[in-house]
């Protein structure tokens, strides 16, 4: 049975069908990716998933259980953590805060246990921060930790996003275009990344991306989409031999010549 | 016919509700910044037409007096932005909130200082002046508020709507940067802009004269015409309007109708109960962020 | 320049870094116990005011400066702390028990608003707080039987055990208690912000789309900020009621919210420091003007006083200086300083230049 089965969902914003009757299925263990031109759809298909947005019509379900019907912050208690296409970081924040608060669905104190802070909040604590530091070590945020947000370079925050992602602990990942505004050495670290990850972590992966070289390095299965709708579905070599998909998206050697 | 002397006469006060809340909403739509002291404003603007006008000052004709004071105050507005406002450019938003707030004393302080404490009476050639339809009895300076309030709303409507300085001030509430790099003056923008708040509230604030006597304090009136404007949706000129004829139009009905002390909440009740089923007013202007 | 080398993760859990932090604040407790022996009277109860003041801005700095949610009614909070207490006290009931009730009512209230609050942001939150704030004001008329309306309402002398705390008899009891009571509420926020909990409420502050992302329910987080800030200001009205002595519905009056508002604010928002520098501030500035009122009548013959409104022109013209010149509030000033001394001399001039941030619609959410 498959981890996220994703059953003909679609979403309508007043006339605009953003997505309209996708359905896939993405295996434990796997790497999915999920590419097409811009406003295709892609990072909707993710904030459906995330229960961001309304579903209009269709289903989902993650690990056996339907989710069709929860709320957005009920999602990552369930093991399925994202990142955002324009970064979504706490700016006011050290970076070291931002994983921590990666940690929060793993909570074992109430609010009044943390006012008075006993013991157990302190031994929580010293958890937490150990799951964080091997999220740092995994991702080299070491010369970083005590660093606001706010003045970070670009690509390093993209690497906290993922990083707060991870110290969720979680059994799916959401990433939404981890390469993009990238330098040709960071997409590569990613690609590492993401190996590791299902290698190391029995992580399964489900991306957004446009970077093609990306895709064909680590994704096992790709789906195309345009317009909201499946154009197709397969391993990344199908995928870039569909005269559709080529047509909408990656364009042909022929249509250059000219 | 109680009720209709009870309606006409809350549609008027609504109407200043409305004015003043208008120009809140000009600064909001143009800057997304909230001018607390626009209340204030009106009521410079109020002593100023006085100034201008009464026959102990200065003694000039009504319809001299007052477009003279809507000139004055729209230099004041734009000397506030260009003086305070500009400075505090890209702090986040309550320091603006802030700021106007203590401008609102200094200029409680001003009027207080040439006028004095005790309430004053704006002369105005249509006070007193009354028109009996049957047993209801409409006074000339309601008509006017009404009439003035309508053409002005219709105007400011059309001028963000449809002329090249409306929709730049606009572009320049959504993304300040984004509007530079295509060529809007912002900082000239904002200070015409702060400039127009300070004329409708100068009318706003004759308007109210012409209804009873004056004195620095009626500058609290802002706090409702606030309501006005955020129960309307802020960022919505119509909105605004409407925000400030509901509770213009709610007092009244409330004190004559409701057990005592409801009278003072009633607009405070009607405003919450607006926000809590339209979270972004009636003309709600807020919208998701794509993520 | 101090190089903190830390080897236990208990460094950075801690709530000072080092013991020169630690021994630092040690000190100002020290002296701050012993103040009722160094100072007359009169500056006791000044200070006495200060730390109510900075209790209530600790009430609302946990909403503003750590949830990001704008208050403009706080002194609603006020009210209901000290009239649940002095009612409460009236009706029989022991100082000890009637306190923390008064808290509880008040952080119940707030948490009760908070439910429809919270599908509000910026202004239109700020607005409905004030809507709040109104009716709050006259519910406390209409419920004259307890609140005694217009007339107001005496709250009685504290007395626990034998002690008794009055505000005249024994100022320095008084004292000590609101120092207590402050000092508690200081560490718990302290904690509060070290804790998952404190992190959750600064998530929702500064990317609601990312909290929710993370498990976080906004709405309930929002609830409990609300639940707690309204509670520890109620908590702060009810000490008010006593150091007051005597009081009505005046009392908590729109300026009180504004007041409350410009502590945080110019204090410094988001640091629970600021709360104490920007409660000293609004208790002092009008100390001062009234002194320099009186230096300036008794040294040039000038009569301020003979001009209604100076006093707060000046306030107004201190607050504007503020708000153009030190944005980050008195705190912030504090931390640029200390930093500019622990690098000497090595800080760079521009250290300090503040990221000018263009101004992007809050019409998107």
């Amino acid at each position: 049975m498959s981890l996220l089965k994703v059953e003909d969902i679609a979403v309508h914003f007043g006339g605009v069908k953003a997505v309209d009757g996708v359905s896939f299925e993405v295996e434990a263990g796997e790497v999915f990716a999920i590419i097409g031109p811009n406003g295709a759809g892609k990072s909707t298909i993710f904030n459906l998933i995330s229960r961001i947005y309304p579903l209009t019509k269709g289903r989902i379900w993650f690990d056996g259980q339907e989710i069709t019907g929860l709320k957005a912050h009920q999602i990552a208690p369930l093991g399925i953590a994202r990142t955002f296409q324009n970064i979504e970081l706490f700016d006011h924040s050290t970076v070291l805060q931002n994983l921590l608060m990666g940690r929060h669905t793993h909570r074992a104190t109430n609010f009044v246990q943390d006012i008075f802070f006993l013991r157990k909040v302190r031994r929580e604590e010293h958890l937490h921060r150990q799951r964080v530091e091997e999220v740092i070590e995994f991702l080299e945020l070491e010369a970083y930790r005590n660093k606001m947000i706010a003045g970070l370079p670009y690509g390093v925050r993209k690497v906290v996003e993922i990083g707060r992602a991870l110290a969720l602990g979680p059994k799916l990942i959401l990433l939404d275009e981890p390469a993009s505004g990238l330098s040709v050495e960071e997409s590569q670290e990613v690609a590492f990344w993401i190996e590791d990850m299902r290698r190391d972590m029995g992580l399964t992966v489900l991306m957004v991306e446009h970077d093609m070289g990306l895709v064909t390095a680590v994704a096992d299965r790709v789906l195309a989409v345009a317009n909201g709708r499946t154009l197709a579905q397969g391993t990344p070599a199908e995928v870039q031999a569909d005269r559709d998909v080529q047509a909408a998206y990656l364009g042909t050697s022929t249509e250059d010549a000219a | 016919m109680e009720l209709l002397q009870l309606l006409f006469g809350g549609i008027a006060n609504g109407c200043i509700y409305g004015l003043v809340a208008l120009g809140f909403v000009l600064i909001y739509k143009a800057s997304e910044g909230v001018n607390f002291a626009q209340g204030d404003m009106m009521m410079l603007g109020a002593f100023i037409a006085l100034g201008f006008g009464n026959a102990d000052q200065m003694g000039w004709a009504f319809f001299l007096a007052v477009p003279a004071a809507m000139a004055c105050m729209f230099g004041v507005g734009w000397g506030i932005e260009r003086v305070f406002v500009r400075r505090i450019f890209g702090q986040p938003q309550f320091a603006l909130v802030i700021l106007t707030i203590a401008l609102g004393f200094v200029l409680r302080f001003v009027a207080g200082s040439i006028w004095g404490y005790t309430p004053l009476v704006l002369e105005t050639p249509f006070s007193g002046v009354n028109f009996y339809f049957g047993s209801v009895v409409l006074g000339a300076a309601d008509l006017v508020t009404i009439l003035v309030t309508a053409i002005l709303t219709l105007l400011l409507w059309a001028f963000f709507a449809y002329t090249r300085i409306g929709l730049a001030a606009q572009a320049a509430s959504q993304n300040q940067m984004a509007a530079y790099i295509v060529g809007v003056p912002v900082m000239r923008l904002n200070g015409f802009i702060w400039g127009l708040s300070g004329v409708v509230a100068t009318v706003a604030g004759v308007l109210y004269a012409t209804k009873g006597a004056i004195d620095p304090n009626i500058g609290l009136l802002g706090i409702k015409a606030f309501a006005a404007a955020v129960i309307g949706g802020m960022g919505s000129l119509p909105g605004a309007l409407l925000g400030g004829l509901l509770i213009g139009i709610v007092e009244p009905l409330a004190g004559r109708y409701a057990p005592g002390e409801f009278a003072q909440m009633s607009p405070y009740i009607i405003m919450l109960v607006v926000l809590v089923t339209r979270p972004g007013g009636l003309f709600s202007q807020i919208q998701m962020k794509k993520v | 320049m101090r190089i903190v080398f830390k080897t236990t993760y208990d460094r950075d859990i801690d709530i000072h870094e080092h013991w020169g932090k630690r021994g630092a604040y040690l000190a100002l407790l020290a002296v701050m116990a012993v103040l009722p022996f160094l100072v007359g009277e009169y500056y006791l109860a000044e200070a006495t005011n200060t730390l109510i003041w900075a209790l209530a801005g600790m009430g609302l700095m946990v909403l503003v400066g750590h949830t990001g949610q704008v208050s403009l009614g706080h002194a609603a909070f006020l009210a209901i702390g000290a009239y649940t207490d002095a009612a409460l006290m009236n009706a029989g009931l022991p100082f000890l028990v009637s306190f923390p009730l008064a808290g509880l009512a008040a952080g119940l209230f707030g948490a009760l608003i908070a439910i429809p609050a919270v599908r509000m942001s910026g202004i239109y939150l700020a607005i409905a707080t004030l809507a709040v704030f109104v009716i709050v004001e006259e519910m406390v008329i209409l419920l004259s039987p307890i609140t005694g309306g217009v007339g107001g309402i005496f709250a009685p002398t504290i007395e626990v055990f034998g002690i008794s705390f009055d505000r005249y008899a024994e100022l320095a009891n008084l004292y000590w208690l609101v120092l207590v009571v402050v000092v508690l509420v200081t560490w718990g926020y302290a904690n509060l912000m070290r804790s998952p909990t404190g992190r959750s409420f600064l998530a929702v502050r500064d990317s609601e789309v990312s909290a929710r992302a993370l498990g976080i329910n906004v709405t309930r987080t929002r609830a409990l900020a609300f639940g707690l800030s309204s509670g520890v200001t109620g908590l702060a009205g009810a000490l008010m009621g006593h150091y007051i002595g005597f009081f009505n519905y005046e009392l908590f009056s729109i300026f009180i919210s504004i007041n409350l508002l410009l502590v945080v604010t110019i204090g410094g928002l988001g640091f629970i420091q600021g709360a104490f520098l920007g409660a000293i501030l609004i208790t002092t500035v009008p100390q001062a003007i009234a002194i320099f009122r009186d230096w300036a009548n008794a040294s040039l013959g000038v009569d301020l006083g003979g001009i209604p409104g100076l006093d707060t022109m000046i306030f107004s013209g201190v607050l504007i200086a503020f708000i153009i010149y030190e944005p980050t509030g008195l705190y912030g000033r504090w931390l640029k300083i200390r930093t500019w001394w622990e690098l000497f001399p090595l800080a760079r001039k521009d250290m300090f230049r503040r990221q000018k941030s263009y101004l992007k619609t809050e019409r998107m959410k």
